[in-house]
Protein backbone atom coordinates (compact mmCIF):
# COMPACT_ATOMS: atom_id res chain seq x y z
CA UNK A 1 0.00 0.00 0.00
CA UNK A 2 1.55 3.27 -1.10
CA UNK A 3 1.21 6.34 1.12
CA UNK A 4 -1.93 8.07 2.30
CA UNK A 5 -3.11 11.56 1.36
CA UNK A 6 -0.83 12.91 4.08
CA UNK A 7 2.35 11.41 2.65
CA UNK A 8 2.88 14.10 0.04
CA UNK A 9 2.48 17.06 2.45
CA UNK A 10 4.84 15.25 4.84
CA UNK A 11 7.44 14.89 2.07
CA UNK A 12 7.01 18.55 1.14
CA UNK A 13 7.51 19.78 4.70
CA UNK A 14 10.48 17.50 5.27
CA UNK A 15 12.11 18.63 2.03
CA UNK A 16 11.61 22.28 2.96
CA UNK A 17 13.14 21.79 6.41
CA UNK A 18 16.07 19.95 4.89
CA UNK A 19 16.57 22.58 2.19
CA UNK A 20 16.54 25.34 4.80
CA UNK A 21 19.04 23.65 7.10
CA UNK A 22 21.47 22.05 4.64
CA UNK A 23 23.47 25.15 3.60
CA UNK A 24 24.41 25.69 7.24
CA UNK A 25 26.43 22.48 7.30
CA UNK A 26 27.57 22.10 3.68
CA UNK A 27 30.68 23.45 1.98
CA UNK A 28 30.64 26.45 -0.36
CA UNK A 29 31.03 24.15 -3.37
CA UNK A 30 28.10 22.00 -2.27
CA UNK A 31 25.91 25.05 -1.64
CA UNK A 32 26.66 26.37 -5.13
CA UNK A 33 25.81 22.97 -6.58
CA UNK A 34 22.54 22.88 -4.63
CA UNK A 35 21.67 26.40 -5.80
CA UNK A 36 22.04 25.21 -9.37
CA UNK A 37 19.59 22.42 -8.60
CA UNK A 38 17.08 24.86 -7.11
CA UNK A 39 17.25 26.95 -10.28
CA UNK A 40 16.80 23.88 -12.47
CA UNK A 41 13.89 22.86 -10.23
CA UNK A 42 12.10 26.02 -11.33
CA UNK A 43 12.59 24.94 -14.94
CA UNK A 44 11.28 21.45 -14.13
CA UNK A 45 8.28 22.93 -12.28
CA UNK A 46 7.47 25.04 -15.31
CA UNK A 47 7.29 21.95 -17.53
CA UNK A 48 5.37 19.95 -14.93
CA UNK A 49 2.80 22.72 -14.59
CA UNK A 50 2.35 22.97 -18.37
CA UNK A 51 2.21 19.22 -18.99
CA UNK A 52 1.20 17.61 -15.72
CA UNK A 53 -1.46 20.18 -14.81
CA UNK A 54 -2.42 21.89 -18.05
CA UNK A 55 -1.98 18.93 -20.39
CA UNK A 56 0.13 21.09 -22.74
CA UNK A 57 3.17 19.11 -23.86
CA UNK A 58 5.60 22.00 -24.01
CA UNK A 59 8.72 20.39 -25.41
CA UNK A 60 10.32 23.82 -25.75
CA UNK A 61 10.71 25.14 -22.22
CA UNK A 62 14.37 25.76 -23.09
CA UNK A 63 13.21 28.62 -25.30
CA UNK A 64 11.77 30.54 -22.33
CA UNK A 65 14.61 29.51 -20.01
CA UNK A 66 17.24 30.72 -22.48
CA UNK A 67 15.27 33.87 -23.21
CA UNK A 68 15.19 34.74 -19.50
CA UNK A 69 18.92 34.04 -19.29
CA UNK A 70 19.68 36.33 -22.25
CA UNK A 71 17.46 39.12 -20.92
CA UNK A 72 19.17 39.05 -17.50
CA UNK A 73 22.66 38.74 -19.02
CA UNK A 74 22.16 41.54 -21.54
CA UNK A 75 20.58 43.86 -18.98
CA UNK A 76 23.51 43.30 -16.63
CA UNK A 77 26.30 43.56 -19.21
CA UNK A 78 24.93 46.13 -21.66
CA UNK A 79 22.62 48.28 -19.54
CA UNK A 80 24.43 47.87 -16.21
CA UNK A 81 21.13 46.74 -14.73
CA UNK A 82 22.14 44.27 -12.05
CA UNK A 83 19.41 44.89 -9.49
CA UNK A 84 17.81 41.55 -8.74
CA UNK A 85 14.52 43.36 -8.21
CA UNK A 86 14.54 44.57 -11.81
CA UNK A 87 16.54 42.14 -13.93
CA UNK A 88 15.02 38.92 -12.61
CA UNK A 89 11.38 40.09 -12.87
CA UNK A 90 12.13 41.31 -16.41
CA UNK A 91 13.56 37.88 -17.30
CA UNK A 92 10.35 36.35 -16.00
CA UNK A 93 8.25 38.88 -17.88
CA UNK A 94 10.09 38.08 -21.12
CA UNK A 95 9.25 34.39 -20.72
CA UNK A 96 5.65 35.21 -19.85
CA UNK A 97 5.10 37.55 -22.81
CA UNK A 98 6.74 35.31 -25.42
CA UNK A 99 4.92 32.24 -24.07
CA UNK A 100 1.63 34.19 -24.15
CA UNK A 101 2.11 35.14 -27.78
CA UNK A 102 3.40 31.75 -28.86
CA UNK A 103 0.74 29.98 -26.79
CA UNK A 104 -1.96 32.16 -28.31
CA UNK A 105 -0.83 31.11 -31.77
CA UNK A 106 -0.65 27.43 -30.80
CA UNK A 107 -3.65 26.99 -28.55
CA UNK A 108 -6.28 29.59 -29.34
CA UNK A 109 -7.00 28.62 -32.93
CA UNK A 110 -10.34 27.38 -34.20
CA UNK A 111 -9.36 23.74 -33.90
CA UNK A 112 -7.85 22.34 -30.72
CA UNK A 113 -4.15 21.64 -31.19
CA UNK A 114 -3.08 18.01 -30.84
CA UNK A 115 -0.48 16.83 -28.37
CA UNK A 116 2.01 15.96 -31.13
CA UNK A 117 1.49 19.31 -32.84
CA UNK A 118 2.18 21.24 -29.66
CA UNK A 119 5.19 19.07 -28.78
CA UNK A 120 6.75 19.42 -32.22
CA UNK A 121 5.96 23.12 -32.58
CA UNK A 122 7.49 24.02 -29.21
CA UNK A 123 10.52 21.84 -29.87
CA UNK A 124 10.99 23.43 -33.29
CA UNK A 125 10.71 26.91 -31.78
CA UNK A 126 13.31 26.02 -29.17
CA UNK A 127 15.68 24.75 -31.87
CA UNK A 128 15.07 27.79 -34.07
CA UNK A 129 15.76 30.14 -31.16
CA UNK A 130 19.04 28.37 -30.47
CA UNK A 131 20.12 28.72 -34.10
CA UNK A 132 19.01 32.34 -34.20
CA UNK A 133 21.01 33.22 -31.07
CA UNK A 134 24.05 31.31 -32.30
CA UNK A 135 24.06 33.29 -35.54
CA UNK A 136 23.29 36.71 -34.06
CA UNK A 137 26.57 38.47 -33.40
CA UNK A 138 24.99 41.37 -31.47
CA UNK A 139 24.09 39.02 -28.64
CA UNK A 140 27.39 37.20 -28.72
CA UNK A 141 26.66 34.64 -31.41
CA UNK A 142 27.94 31.18 -30.66
CA UNK A 143 29.91 32.49 -27.65
CA UNK A 144 26.84 33.89 -25.94
CA UNK A 145 27.09 36.55 -23.24
CA UNK A 146 29.76 35.89 -20.66
CA UNK A 147 31.08 37.85 -17.70
CA UNK A 148 27.63 38.53 -16.29
CA UNK A 149 28.22 40.42 -13.01
CA UNK A 150 26.70 39.36 -9.71
CA UNK A 151 23.20 40.65 -9.16
CA UNK A 152 22.70 43.25 -6.45
CA UNK A 153 20.15 42.96 -3.69
CA UNK A 154 19.62 45.99 -1.49
CA UNK A 155 22.91 47.53 -2.64
CA UNK A 156 25.04 44.45 -1.93
CA UNK A 157 26.37 41.91 -4.42
CA UNK A 158 24.58 38.59 -4.30
CA UNK A 159 27.41 36.16 -4.90
CA UNK A 160 26.90 32.45 -5.42
CA UNK A 161 26.80 30.86 -2.00
CA UNK A 162 24.39 30.89 0.92
CA UNK A 163 22.80 34.25 0.08
CA UNK A 164 22.04 33.27 -3.51
CA UNK A 165 20.90 29.86 -2.31
CA UNK A 166 18.26 31.28 0.00
CA UNK A 167 17.02 33.71 -2.66
CA UNK A 168 16.66 30.81 -5.10
CA UNK A 169 14.99 28.70 -2.42
CA UNK A 170 12.53 31.48 -1.57
CA UNK A 171 11.59 31.86 -5.24
CA UNK A 172 11.26 28.10 -5.69
CA UNK A 173 8.99 27.82 -2.63
CA UNK A 174 6.89 30.77 -3.84
CA UNK A 175 6.43 29.27 -7.32
CA UNK A 176 5.79 25.81 -5.89
CA UNK A 177 3.09 27.11 -3.55
CA UNK A 178 1.50 29.20 -6.30
CA UNK A 179 1.35 26.24 -8.70
CA UNK A 180 0.16 23.97 -5.90
CA UNK A 181 -2.58 26.43 -5.01
CA UNK A 182 -3.74 26.78 -8.61
CA UNK A 183 -3.68 23.05 -9.33
CA UNK A 184 -5.80 22.39 -6.24
CA UNK A 185 -8.27 25.20 -6.88
CA UNK A 186 -11.52 25.02 -8.80
CA UNK A 187 -9.41 26.20 -11.75
CA UNK A 188 -7.24 23.11 -11.21
CA UNK A 189 -10.36 20.95 -11.22
CA UNK A 190 -11.12 22.14 -14.76
CA UNK A 191 -7.54 21.37 -15.80
CA UNK A 192 -7.65 17.91 -14.22
CA UNK A 193 -10.96 17.14 -15.90
CA UNK A 194 -9.76 18.42 -19.29
CA UNK A 195 -6.71 16.15 -19.12
CA UNK A 196 -9.00 13.20 -18.50
CA UNK A 197 -11.98 13.92 -20.78
CA UNK A 198 -11.73 17.19 -22.67
CA UNK A 199 -14.85 16.70 -24.79
CA UNK A 200 -16.98 16.22 -21.67
CA UNK A 201 -15.58 19.38 -20.14
CA UNK A 202 -16.49 21.20 -23.35
CA UNK A 203 -20.01 19.78 -23.19
CA UNK A 204 -20.38 21.30 -19.72
CA UNK A 205 -19.85 24.75 -21.19
CA UNK A 206 -16.13 25.25 -20.67
CA UNK A 207 -13.83 26.46 -23.41
CA UNK A 208 -10.64 24.70 -22.39
CA UNK A 209 -8.21 26.37 -24.80
CA UNK A 210 -7.89 29.61 -22.79
CA UNK A 211 -7.23 27.60 -19.63
CA UNK A 212 -4.38 25.80 -21.38
CA UNK A 213 -3.09 29.05 -22.80
CA UNK A 214 -2.91 30.62 -19.36
CA UNK A 215 -1.06 27.61 -17.94
CA UNK A 216 1.38 27.65 -20.86
CA UNK A 217 2.03 31.39 -20.38
CA UNK A 218 2.61 31.04 -16.63
CA UNK A 219 4.95 28.11 -17.25
CA UNK A 220 6.86 30.25 -19.75
CA UNK A 221 7.19 32.99 -17.15
CA UNK A 222 8.61 30.59 -14.56
CA UNK A 223 11.05 29.14 -17.10
CA UNK A 224 12.15 32.74 -17.83
CA UNK A 225 12.62 33.34 -14.11
CA UNK A 226 14.72 30.19 -13.89
CA UNK A 227 16.83 31.31 -16.86
CA UNK A 228 17.40 34.78 -15.37
CA UNK A 229 18.60 33.28 -12.10
CA UNK A 230 20.81 30.85 -14.00
CA UNK A 231 22.51 33.63 -15.98
CA UNK A 232 23.37 35.49 -12.77
CA UNK A 233 24.44 32.36 -10.95
CA UNK A 234 26.62 30.94 -13.72
CA UNK A 235 27.68 34.34 -15.09
CA UNK A 236 26.78 33.26 -18.59
CA UNK A 237 23.98 32.97 -21.16
CA UNK A 238 24.54 31.04 -24.37
CA UNK A 239 22.59 29.61 -27.32
CA UNK A 240 22.51 26.11 -25.85
CA UNK A 241 20.32 27.32 -23.00
CA UNK A 242 17.58 28.09 -25.54
CA UNK A 243 17.79 24.79 -27.33
CA UNK A 244 16.76 21.19 -27.50
CA UNK A 245 19.14 20.01 -24.77
CA UNK A 246 17.62 22.27 -22.11
CA UNK A 247 14.10 21.47 -23.30
CA UNK A 248 14.76 17.73 -23.16
CA UNK A 249 16.35 18.09 -19.75
CA UNK A 250 13.15 19.64 -18.39
CA UNK A 251 11.07 16.77 -19.78
CA UNK A 252 13.41 14.13 -18.35
CA UNK A 253 13.45 15.67 -14.87
CA UNK A 254 9.68 15.44 -14.74
CA UNK A 255 9.39 11.98 -16.29
CA UNK A 256 11.89 10.60 -13.80
CA UNK A 257 10.39 12.38 -10.79
CA UNK A 258 6.72 11.88 -11.68
CA UNK A 259 4.41 13.93 -13.87
CA UNK A 260 1.74 16.15 -12.34
CA UNK A 261 2.94 16.13 -8.78
CA UNK A 262 5.21 19.22 -8.66
CA UNK A 263 7.18 17.50 -5.89
CA UNK A 264 8.18 14.84 -8.42
CA UNK A 265 9.61 17.50 -10.73
CA UNK A 266 11.87 18.87 -8.00
CA UNK A 267 12.82 15.35 -6.91
CA UNK A 268 13.65 14.45 -10.51
CA UNK A 269 16.12 17.33 -10.74
CA UNK A 270 17.91 16.32 -7.56
CA UNK A 271 18.06 12.61 -8.45
CA UNK A 272 19.23 13.18 -12.01
CA UNK A 273 21.78 15.86 -11.24
CA UNK A 274 23.24 13.97 -8.27
CA UNK A 275 23.41 10.81 -10.35
CA UNK A 276 25.18 12.77 -13.11
CA UNK A 277 27.67 14.20 -10.62
CA UNK A 278 28.40 10.88 -8.98
CA UNK A 279 28.60 8.90 -12.20
CA UNK A 280 30.82 11.46 -13.93
CA UNK A 281 33.20 11.32 -10.97
CA UNK A 282 33.46 7.53 -11.08
CA UNK A 283 33.14 6.83 -14.82
CA UNK A 284 34.79 9.72 -16.63
CA UNK A 285 33.80 8.72 -20.16
CA UNK A 286 31.00 6.13 -19.85
CA UNK A 287 28.77 8.05 -17.44
CA UNK A 288 26.27 9.45 -19.99
CA UNK A 289 25.55 5.94 -21.26
CA UNK A 290 25.10 4.60 -17.74
CA UNK A 291 22.85 7.53 -16.79
CA UNK A 292 20.81 7.06 -19.94
CA UNK A 293 20.33 3.38 -19.12
CA UNK A 294 19.20 4.17 -15.58
CA UNK A 295 16.72 6.80 -16.82
CA UNK A 296 15.32 4.35 -19.33
CA UNK A 297 14.78 1.76 -16.61
CA UNK A 298 13.07 4.28 -14.33
CA UNK A 299 10.73 5.43 -17.09
CA UNK A 300 9.95 1.85 -18.17
CA UNK A 301 9.35 0.36 -14.75
CA UNK A 302 8.04 3.39 -12.88
CA UNK A 303 5.64 5.03 -15.34
CA UNK A 304 4.45 7.40 -12.60
CA UNK A 305 8.04 8.36 -11.80
CA UNK A 306 9.91 8.00 -8.55
CA UNK A 307 7.16 9.76 -6.60
CA UNK A 308 4.68 7.18 -7.88
CA UNK A 309 6.60 4.52 -5.98
CA UNK A 310 5.72 6.12 -2.65
CA UNK A 311 2.34 7.78 -3.29
CA UNK A 312 -0.61 6.27 -5.17
CA UNK A 313 -2.61 8.24 -7.75
CA UNK A 314 -5.63 8.29 -5.43
CA UNK A 315 -3.63 9.60 -2.49
CA UNK A 316 -2.30 12.40 -4.68
CA UNK A 317 -5.75 13.56 -5.73
CA UNK A 318 -6.54 16.79 -3.89
CA UNK A 319 -9.82 18.08 -2.53
CA UNK A 320 -10.22 20.69 -5.22
CA UNK A 321 -10.89 24.17 -4.07
CA UNK A 322 -10.56 23.55 -0.38
CA UNK A 323 -7.34 23.76 1.52
CA UNK A 324 -8.68 23.07 4.99
CA UNK A 325 -11.45 20.67 5.87
CA UNK A 326 -13.13 18.25 3.48
CA UNK A 327 -16.69 19.57 3.36
CA UNK A 328 -17.77 16.97 0.85
CA UNK A 329 -17.67 14.34 3.57
CA UNK A 330 -20.17 16.29 5.69
CA UNK A 331 -23.61 15.81 4.08
CA UNK A 332 -25.97 18.72 4.49
CA UNK A 333 -29.58 18.30 5.49
CA UNK A 334 -31.53 17.59 2.34
CA UNK A 335 -35.10 16.35 2.35
CA UNK A 336 -35.23 12.58 1.97
CA UNK A 337 -38.13 12.86 -0.43
CA UNK A 338 -35.75 14.27 -3.00
CA UNK A 339 -34.16 10.86 -3.32
CA UNK A 340 -35.75 8.62 -5.93
CA UNK A 341 -35.69 4.85 -5.89
CA UNK A 342 -33.07 2.98 -3.93
CA UNK A 343 -29.32 2.74 -4.05
CA UNK A 344 -29.57 -0.70 -5.47
CA UNK A 345 -27.17 -0.34 -8.37
CA UNK B 1 -49.46 24.61 -24.90
CA UNK B 2 -46.21 26.24 -23.70
CA UNK B 3 -43.92 27.93 -26.24
CA UNK B 4 -41.02 25.77 -27.44
CA UNK B 5 -37.82 26.13 -25.43
CA UNK B 6 -35.76 24.45 -28.13
CA UNK B 7 -36.94 24.43 -31.71
CA UNK B 8 -35.50 23.09 -34.94
CA UNK B 9 -36.95 24.30 -38.25
CA UNK B 10 -36.17 22.84 -41.67
CA UNK B 11 -32.95 21.18 -40.57
CA UNK B 12 -31.00 19.59 -43.42
CA UNK B 13 -27.69 17.81 -43.20
CA UNK B 14 -25.86 16.20 -46.10
CA UNK B 15 -22.70 14.15 -46.02
CA UNK B 16 -20.81 12.99 -49.10
CA UNK B 17 -23.38 11.02 -51.07
CA UNK B 18 -25.75 10.70 -48.14
CA UNK B 19 -28.55 12.83 -46.72
CA UNK B 20 -28.88 12.46 -42.95
CA UNK B 21 -31.66 15.02 -42.34
CA UNK B 22 -34.25 16.36 -44.79
CA UNK B 23 -36.01 19.46 -43.49
CA UNK B 24 -36.76 18.28 -39.98
CA UNK B 25 -39.00 20.36 -37.68
CA UNK B 26 -39.04 19.64 -33.96
CA UNK B 27 -40.23 21.66 -30.94
CA UNK B 28 -39.32 20.75 -27.36
CA UNK B 29 -41.47 22.37 -24.65
CA UNK B 30 -40.95 23.08 -20.97
CA UNK B 31 -42.33 20.50 -18.56
CA UNK B 32 -42.55 17.79 -21.21
CA UNK B 33 -40.47 14.77 -22.08
CA UNK B 34 -40.15 14.57 -25.84
CA UNK B 35 -39.11 11.20 -27.24
CA UNK B 36 -37.20 10.88 -30.50
CA UNK B 37 -37.31 7.41 -32.01
CA UNK B 38 -36.64 5.78 -35.34
CA UNK B 39 -34.82 2.86 -36.93
CA UNK B 40 -31.01 2.84 -37.05
CA UNK B 41 -29.76 5.43 -39.54
CA UNK B 42 -32.95 7.48 -39.38
CA UNK B 43 -31.03 10.61 -38.28
CA UNK B 44 -31.82 10.72 -34.54
CA UNK B 45 -28.24 11.21 -33.38
CA UNK B 46 -27.48 13.69 -36.16
CA UNK B 47 -30.49 15.78 -35.14
CA UNK B 48 -29.54 15.60 -31.47
CA UNK B 49 -25.97 16.63 -32.29
CA UNK B 50 -27.21 19.47 -34.47
CA UNK B 51 -29.31 20.75 -31.59
CA UNK B 52 -26.35 20.39 -29.21
CA UNK B 53 -24.05 22.21 -31.64
CA UNK B 54 -21.58 19.45 -32.41
CA UNK B 55 -22.97 19.08 -35.95
CA UNK B 56 -23.53 22.16 -38.10
CA UNK B 57 -26.68 21.85 -40.26
CA UNK B 58 -26.47 22.77 -43.95
CA UNK B 59 -29.87 24.46 -43.83
CA UNK B 60 -32.47 25.39 -41.24
CA UNK B 61 -32.45 27.18 -37.91
CA UNK B 62 -32.26 26.15 -34.27
CA UNK B 63 -33.61 28.46 -31.61
CA UNK B 64 -33.05 28.18 -27.87
CA UNK B 65 -35.38 30.22 -25.67
CA UNK B 66 -36.28 32.29 -28.72
CA UNK B 67 -32.69 33.10 -29.73
CA UNK B 68 -31.10 31.75 -32.90
CA UNK B 69 -28.23 29.46 -31.86
CA UNK B 70 -27.75 27.67 -35.19
CA UNK B 71 -24.15 28.82 -35.56
CA UNK B 72 -23.18 28.85 -31.90
CA UNK B 73 -20.58 26.33 -30.70
CA UNK B 74 -21.65 23.74 -28.08
CA UNK B 75 -20.12 25.48 -25.07
CA UNK B 76 -22.05 28.67 -25.79
CA UNK B 77 -25.31 26.75 -26.10
CA UNK B 78 -24.58 25.12 -22.76
CA UNK B 79 -24.11 28.55 -21.26
CA UNK B 80 -27.54 29.51 -22.60
CA UNK B 81 -29.17 26.63 -20.80
CA UNK B 82 -28.76 23.52 -22.91
CA UNK B 83 -27.39 20.36 -21.36
CA UNK B 84 -26.56 17.01 -22.96
CA UNK B 85 -25.68 13.49 -21.89
CA UNK B 86 -24.01 11.05 -24.21
CA UNK B 87 -24.82 7.60 -25.53
CA UNK B 88 -21.52 6.31 -24.19
CA UNK B 89 -21.21 7.50 -20.61
CA UNK B 90 -18.92 10.46 -20.61
CA UNK B 91 -18.16 11.30 -17.04
CA UNK B 92 -14.66 12.32 -16.00
CA UNK B 93 -13.52 8.88 -14.93
CA UNK B 94 -10.42 9.94 -13.01
CA UNK B 95 -12.24 12.34 -10.68
CA UNK B 96 -14.51 11.54 -7.76
CA UNK B 97 -18.29 11.60 -8.20
CA UNK B 98 -18.36 14.74 -6.06
CA UNK B 99 -15.81 16.53 -8.25
CA UNK B 100 -17.72 15.58 -11.41
CA UNK B 101 -20.84 17.32 -10.11
CA UNK B 102 -18.83 20.26 -8.79
CA UNK B 103 -17.25 20.60 -12.24
CA UNK B 104 -20.71 20.82 -13.80
CA UNK B 105 -21.95 23.33 -11.23
CA UNK B 106 -19.01 25.70 -11.37
CA UNK B 107 -19.02 25.93 -15.18
CA UNK B 108 -20.33 29.48 -15.19
CA UNK B 109 -17.60 30.78 -12.90
CA UNK B 110 -15.01 33.19 -14.24
CA UNK B 111 -11.26 32.47 -14.21
CA UNK B 112 -10.46 34.69 -11.23
CA UNK B 113 -13.32 33.17 -9.25
CA UNK B 114 -12.23 29.63 -10.04
CA UNK B 115 -8.59 30.44 -9.31
CA UNK B 116 -9.38 31.57 -5.80
CA UNK B 117 -12.00 28.81 -5.43
CA UNK B 118 -14.55 31.50 -4.78
CA UNK B 119 -17.68 29.40 -5.32
CA UNK B 120 -16.49 26.16 -3.70
CA UNK B 121 -18.23 26.51 -0.35
CA UNK B 122 -21.34 28.04 -1.82
CA UNK B 123 -21.79 25.13 -4.22
CA UNK B 124 -21.27 22.41 -1.64
CA UNK B 125 -24.93 22.09 -0.71
CA UNK B 126 -25.94 21.95 -4.37
CA UNK B 127 -23.40 19.19 -5.05
CA UNK B 128 -24.64 17.15 -2.10
CA UNK B 129 -28.25 17.70 -3.11
CA UNK B 130 -27.56 16.51 -6.67
CA UNK B 131 -25.72 13.44 -5.46
CA UNK B 132 -28.51 12.60 -3.05
CA UNK B 133 -31.20 13.05 -5.69
CA UNK B 134 -29.43 10.56 -7.91
CA UNK B 135 -28.67 8.02 -5.17
CA UNK B 136 -24.97 8.77 -5.27
CA UNK B 137 -24.24 10.48 -1.98
CA UNK B 138 -22.70 7.34 -0.52
CA UNK B 139 -20.33 7.28 -3.50
CA UNK B 140 -19.33 10.96 -3.29
CA UNK B 141 -15.65 10.24 -2.75
CA UNK B 142 -15.46 7.23 -5.07
CA UNK B 143 -13.58 7.56 -8.33
CA UNK B 144 -16.26 7.92 -11.02
CA UNK B 145 -14.62 5.38 -13.31
CA UNK B 146 -15.05 2.73 -10.62
CA UNK B 147 -18.83 3.18 -10.25
CA UNK B 148 -21.27 0.62 -11.69
CA UNK B 149 -22.65 1.32 -15.17
CA UNK B 150 -26.00 2.46 -13.78
CA UNK B 151 -24.34 4.74 -11.26
CA UNK B 152 -22.18 6.26 -13.98
CA UNK B 153 -25.31 7.01 -16.01
CA UNK B 154 -26.96 8.63 -13.00
CA UNK B 155 -23.82 10.64 -12.38
CA UNK B 156 -24.02 11.79 -15.97
CA UNK B 157 -27.65 12.80 -15.40
CA UNK B 158 -26.74 14.51 -12.13
CA UNK B 159 -24.08 16.53 -13.96
CA UNK B 160 -26.50 17.43 -16.74
CA UNK B 161 -29.22 18.49 -14.28
CA UNK B 162 -26.92 20.20 -11.80
CA UNK B 163 -26.82 23.41 -13.81
CA UNK B 164 -30.64 23.58 -13.95
CA UNK B 165 -30.76 23.65 -17.73
CA UNK B 166 -33.64 24.93 -19.81
CA UNK B 167 -33.37 21.87 -22.04
CA UNK B 168 -31.87 18.48 -21.37
CA UNK B 169 -30.84 16.35 -24.35
CA UNK B 170 -30.43 12.67 -23.52
CA UNK B 171 -28.85 10.18 -25.90
CA UNK B 172 -29.94 6.68 -24.87
CA UNK B 173 -29.74 7.24 -21.11
CA UNK B 174 -30.76 3.67 -20.25
CA UNK B 175 -28.32 1.90 -22.55
CA UNK B 176 -26.81 -1.11 -20.75
CA UNK B 177 -28.93 -0.65 -17.62
CA UNK B 178 -30.70 -3.39 -15.69
CA UNK B 179 -34.51 -3.38 -15.46
CA UNK B 180 -34.34 -1.97 -11.95
CA UNK B 181 -31.92 0.74 -13.00
CA UNK B 182 -34.21 1.68 -15.88
CA UNK B 183 -37.14 1.95 -13.50
CA UNK B 184 -35.21 4.28 -11.22
CA UNK B 185 -33.94 6.30 -14.18
CA UNK B 186 -37.53 6.74 -15.34
CA UNK B 187 -38.48 8.04 -11.91
CA UNK B 188 -35.53 10.44 -11.91
CA UNK B 189 -36.43 11.84 -15.32
CA UNK B 190 -40.13 12.11 -14.51
CA UNK B 191 -39.16 14.32 -11.60
CA UNK B 192 -36.61 16.23 -13.67
CA UNK B 193 -39.22 17.33 -16.21
CA UNK B 194 -40.83 19.52 -13.57
CA UNK B 195 -37.80 21.80 -13.94
CA UNK B 196 -36.80 21.54 -17.58
CA UNK B 197 -37.70 20.45 -21.10
CA UNK B 198 -36.33 17.03 -22.03
CA UNK B 199 -35.54 15.57 -25.45
CA UNK B 200 -34.66 11.91 -25.27
CA UNK B 201 -33.32 9.53 -27.93
CA UNK B 202 -34.00 5.98 -26.82
CA UNK B 203 -34.36 2.51 -28.32
CA UNK B 204 -36.36 1.10 -25.42
CA UNK B 205 -39.92 1.76 -26.56
CA UNK B 206 -41.45 0.63 -23.27
CA UNK B 207 -39.35 3.25 -21.55
CA UNK B 208 -40.42 5.89 -24.09
CA UNK B 209 -44.08 4.96 -23.74
CA UNK B 210 -44.13 5.23 -19.97
CA UNK B 211 -42.06 8.41 -19.75
CA UNK B 212 -42.73 10.63 -22.75
CA UNK B 213 -45.50 13.16 -23.31
CA UNK B 214 -44.77 13.54 -27.02
CA UNK B 215 -42.96 11.24 -29.43
CA UNK B 216 -41.47 12.12 -32.83
CA UNK B 217 -40.62 9.31 -35.22
CA UNK B 218 -37.83 9.87 -37.72
CA UNK B 219 -37.44 7.80 -40.84
CA UNK B 220 -34.75 8.27 -43.49
CA UNK B 221 -33.91 11.73 -42.18
CA UNK B 222 -37.48 13.10 -42.13
CA UNK B 223 -40.29 13.29 -39.57
CA UNK B 224 -42.58 10.35 -40.20
CA UNK B 225 -45.13 11.08 -37.48
CA UNK B 226 -45.56 12.86 -34.17
CA UNK B 227 -47.97 12.66 -31.27
CA UNK B 228 -48.65 11.10 -27.90
CA UNK B 229 -47.14 7.67 -27.20
CA UNK B 230 -50.61 6.16 -27.56
CA UNK B 231 -51.14 7.80 -30.94
CA UNK B 232 -47.69 6.70 -32.16
CA UNK B 233 -48.35 3.15 -30.99
CA UNK B 234 -51.45 3.06 -33.20
CA UNK B 235 -49.99 4.96 -36.18
CA UNK B 236 -50.17 2.93 -39.36
CA UNK B 237 -47.27 4.86 -40.93
CA UNK B 238 -45.07 4.05 -37.98
CA UNK B 239 -46.12 0.41 -38.00
CA UNK B 240 -45.09 0.10 -41.61
CA UNK B 241 -41.49 1.24 -41.11
CA UNK B 242 -40.85 0.54 -37.50
CA UNK B 243 -41.03 -2.77 -35.70
CA UNK B 244 -42.35 -1.99 -32.26
CA UNK B 245 -42.63 -4.07 -29.16
CA UNK B 246 -46.01 -2.49 -28.37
Amino acid sequence: MRGSARTLPAIEVLALLLATALPLILSQFQVIFLTRLLILSLLALSFDFAWGQGGVFSFGQGLFFGLGAYVAALLATRADMTSAFVAIPLAMLAGLVVASLFGGFLLLGRRPASLIYIGMATLAASYAAQRLAAGWSKIGGQNGVSGVPFPTLGGADLEPGRGFYYVALALLVAVYLAFRYLSRSQFGLVLAAARDNESRVGALGYRTAPYKWLVFALAGGVAGLSGGLSAFHEGFAGPNLLGVLTSTQAVLYVLVGGVGTLAGAVGGVFVMEYASLELSTRFASAWPVILGGILLLVIMFLPNGLIGAVISDRARMPTFGDRRAKPKRVPVDVSEEETVGSASA
Amino acid sequence: MAAPVLEARGIEKHYAGFTALRGVDLAVRFGMVHGLIGPNGSGKSTLLNAMAGSVLPDRGTITLAGADVTRLPPHQRVRRGLSITFQVTSIVAGLSAYDNVLLALQARGSWPTLMRSGTRRGLHEDVVRSLRQFNLLHQADSIAGGLSHGEQQWLELAMAMATRPRVLLLDEPTGGMSIEERRITGQLLARAKEHTAILIVEHDLDFIRTLCDVVTVLHEGAVLDEGTPEYIASSEAVRRVYVTRA
